[in-house]
């Protein structure tokens, strides 16, 4: 009764971690715009690994009976979900600070200029 | 059911190249290049237990941190035109 059962919740894990990771990928493509891209991206980023390495951790833990395995693929999750921010913060401020302006669905540029863009992006005011 | 997550990751790799060669900007192609890391790493892991070896989960782990290190140094490189400057105390702190 039990294998099955591990089986059952792995797969279904594993099945919702793919979901993520091709609607993510799905968004980078469709977005208009690199900040509502830098969005679509980090869904596969969280999402997918989340709900995926969950369902590994379940494998190694009862199928392969490999707990070192499990813990391990943990960690990749686990510093997953540090980086993966991080990286999207700094292309986001990256952008910013050369002057990529935002632009909406429609392509008409939210901010009016790239010295808007650029003001904003600085973390302290100018002297 | 790990070939299902190794065919949909494969998948999402082609789209995401697809958007690295169409993207407009540097930031769009630094960005796929990002997120075609992040997807190896699930391969490789995804990978490692559909061949019955899940001690592949090491090398998807030094990909992971060997990932983020390559988008921040491109990153730093990009906006100060120096890998090794120090310019950044000014504007950032």
């Amino acid at each position: 009764m039990f294998a099955w059962l591990i089986w059952l919740v792995s797969w279904g894990l594993i099945a919702v971690g793919c979901v993520f990771i091709v609607s993510g990928a799905i968004g980078l493509i469709r977005m208009p715009d690199l900040y509502t891209r830098l969005h679509a991206a980090s869904v596969t980023d969280t999402g997918g690994a989340i709900f995926i390495v969950l369902g590994l951790t379940l494998q190694a833990f009862f199928v392969f009976d490999n707990p070192m395995a499990g813990i391990k693929v943990v960690l990749v999750l686990f510093f997953t979900l540090f980086t993966a921010p991080t990286a999207s913060h700094a292309l986001a401020k990256t952008a910013l600070l050369s002057g990529h302006v935002p632009t909406d669905g429609e392509g008409k540029p939210i901010l009016d200029s790239p010295e808007t863009a650029q003001r904003l992006a600085k973390s302290r005011p100018e002297k | 059911m790990f070939i299902v997550a190794t065919l949909a990751l494969l998948i999402t790799m082609v789209l995401t190249l697809f958007r690295a060669l169409m993207g407009p900007t540097i930031f769009d192609r630094i960005l796929a290049v990002n997120s075609f890391g992040t997807k190896t790493v699930l391969l490789i892991a995804v990978y490692g237990f559909l061949t019955g070896r899940p001690d592949f989960v090491d090398i998807a782990l030094v990909y992971a941190l060997i990932n983020y290190i390559g988008t921040i140094a491109v990153l730093k490189f990009f906006e100060y035109d120096d890998l090794g400057s120090d310019a950044y105390q000014e504007d950032d702190f």
